[in-house]
């Protein structure tokens, strides 16, 4: 029983939707983020809050590359990322030329950036994880976060309360509570839409296919021969994000194909839901309350005078 | 990222933190963490003051219970996004959810507290204020320490981190708050136990607090840095001398008064003072990025 509940709290899980009560439910479904061929369009921004009215969020400038829009948050369910990088980048006509096969990007530091240097502009289409243990789902009081057939997570939000706590549990820093309304919303990878078979919003608009929607299990083999190629064309930071059923959250229902390490795109590098170690933190909860009763009975343990 | 010579490639997206702040209000949530042990520890020594034969301890601890259980839920449900829907939270039973459990845990404590509160200050039904002050001190210990469990099963660094200390942390504090109260309003003939369980509590909170502190590492900065740092400080301070004055002042009312406003007030300094450090910890991408990078390197899945 202890042991079931654990698997149920982390690590691969072969069918989530199964493990949610679902009767025999439809394949997985996911979104598969090539951040190689985003061109910084936000397209899927502007797409993602008109199909799902969510509300203007703020205007500035912040600063930060073409990216004026921060970060996800209750109003902002898909972020563009501008990273701007001081490199060397091998032009496809020097990587036909002899002993240079394995000029990619330069590592980092190699070299300071000079008069001629290029400058290699990262960009990523940032969303909510859909994870296979999502914290934010294990930790709400009301039952308002919920699986659904496909997958996905999902806040109802009749049933949302407020009361926060899904926000510091997601390590990815996603859903939040909506200034002026009170309650937590995130991406809800268009349920409205991919429950009637068609594409969300942000795949949808996304003009390069660098958002890709459709089943988890095609989408990872996709993603690993993309991978592969990039690996050979001499891109050495490629990594695939979020893949792996065994990760710290059991996979993500909605990964990415970065250029570089996670923390750049200002993503976790090695995320874990915090809901593994609750058994443990009631165990030691419990030895705290036995603690507690014991001092006050050993405070007693001299009769009145 | 705090390397003085600028790292070539930023390691954090323009600095921003990785994490959400949790959304929870001051002083509503760290009253809620203090007032819910407060209630839980009193409970449990108002029934161990019944069964002893203290009189009005009993009266105090169970009054204590009560204030502090109205307390903490009026703190709790302030703090919600949609206050009108605090009874969603007895829509499920989730104990996946720390919050579903202390709910459940608060929606049963709390009448079985309230109504030996409410006959200890009417003197009406004491047969059955009495069960209900016994019914109440057996959830009475889940009530102290549930909410250690509340903000350590969160992705905030210093907290999650810490979550084999946090329930001594919290189990000691309510002890040393609900002796604290004891102290302050009990007569002196009766405050015996009182101090002696300041004396526990103090012992376990400052041990396990220092666990912390010694044992985590970069985490554990943030209990130790800015205004956090400040108030672990005070609360230690505050704690030290209140167990210290429980011991040496016992015999005078003024002196176990000031015992006790100490420990009272060393109990709710020091759950602000971890309140602030896992909003520090949560706000600067390092604490989230670094350790993460070191478990990565240590798993070495990757290149």
């Amino acid at each position: 029983m202890t042991e079931r509940l654990a698997d149920r709290l982390y690590g691969a899980l072969d069918d989530v939707a199964a493990d949610a009560g679902y009767d025999d439910p439809p394949p997985r479904m996911g979104f598969f983020t090539d951040t190689s061929v985003c061109i910084g369009c936000k397209a899927c921004e502007v797409a993602c809050k008109e199909w799902n009215f969510v509300p203007e969020d703020g205007m500035a400038l912040l600063g930060s590359s073409y990216d004026n829009t921060g970060q996800l948050g209750a109003s902002t369910w898909r972020h563009v990322k501008f990273i701007e990088q001081p490199r060397r980048v091998a032009l496809a006509s020097d990587r036909h030329a002899p002993g240079s096969a394995d000029h990619g990007a330069t590592e980092p530091g190699s070299s300071p950036p000079e008069d001629g240097d290029q400058l290699r502009w990262l960009m990523a289409s940032d969303v909510c994880k859909h994870c296979t243990h999502a914290a934010c789902l294990d930790v709400c009081p009301t039952g308002a976060l919920i699986r659904t057939e496909l997958g996905t997570v999902v806040v109802q939000e009749d049933v949302c309360n407020g009361c926060g706590y899904c926000v510091p549990a997601c390590p990815f820093g996603v859903i939040e509570i909506r200034e002026g309304d009170g309650r937590a919303f995130k991406c809800t990878l268009c349920y409205d839409r991919t429950r009637a078979g068609l594409q969300p919003a942000c795949a949808t608009a996304c003009p390069t296919e660098s958002i890709q929607y459709g089943p988890l299990d095609e989408l990872r083999q996709r993603a690993a021969e993309r991978a592969e190629v990039l690996r050979r064309q001499g891109e050495r930071r490629v990594q695939l994000y979020g893949e792996r059923a065994d990760d710290g959250i059991g996979g993500a229902g909605a990964f990415f194909l970065l250029l570089d390490d996670p923390e750049v795109y200002g993503l976790p590098p090695d995320p874990v839901v915090t809901t593994r170690d609750l058994p443990k933190m009631w165990a030691y909860a419990a030895g705290a309350a036995a603690a507690v009763v014991a001092g006050v009975l050993a405070s007693f343990a001299r009769r009145p005078r | 990222m705090s390397a003085t010579a600028a790292p070539p490639e930023p390691r954090s997206y323009y600095g921003r933190p990785v994490i959400k702040k949790p959304a929870w209000k001051t002083p509503d949530v760290p009253l809620y963490l203090f007032l819910g042990g407060l209630a839980g520890a009193s409970s449990v020594l108002a029934a161990a003051a019944d069964l002893k034969g203290y009189r009005h301890l009993t009266r105090v601890g169970r009054v204590t219970a009560g204030a502090g259980l109205l307390g903490s839920l009026a703190a709790l449900i302030h703090d919600l996004g949609r206050p009108e829907r605090f009874l969603n939270m007895l829509r499920v039973f989730k104990p996946t959810s720390p919050l579903s459990m202390g709910s459940w845990t608060l929606a049963t404590f709390g009448p079985l507290a309230g109504a030996a509160a409410v006959s200890e200050i009417t003197g009406r039904l004491s047969s059955a204020g009495r069960a209900a002050g016994l019914a109440a001190a057996a959830l009475g210990p889940a009530m102290s320490t549930y909410t250690s469990v509340l903000i350590a099963d969160t992705a905030v660094p210093a907290w999650h981190e810490a979550h084999r200390e946090l329930p001594f942390v919290f189990g000691g504090s309510a002890m040393t708050a609900a002796a604290g109260a004891a102290l302050m309003f009990a007569p002196v003939d009766e405050i015996g136990p009182a101090g002696r369980l300041a004396l526990a509590g103090a012992a376990l909170e400052l041990a396990a607090m220092e666990r912390i502190q010694r044992g985590l590492g970069l985490v554990a900065e943030p209990y130790g840095k800015g205004r956090a740092g400040w108030l672990v400080r005070a609360a230690k301070v505050l704690t030290v001398a209140g167990a210290a004055f429980a011991v040496g002042l016992r015999r005078s009312r003024t002196g176990s008064i000031l015992a006790g406003a100490c420990l009272l007030g060393g109990s709710v300094v020091l759950r602000f003072g971890i309140f602030d450090a896992g909003m520090d910890s949560a706000g600067d991408p390092k604490y989230t990025v670094v350790p993460q990078r070191q478990q990565r390197m240590r798993e070495g899945t990757h290149a």
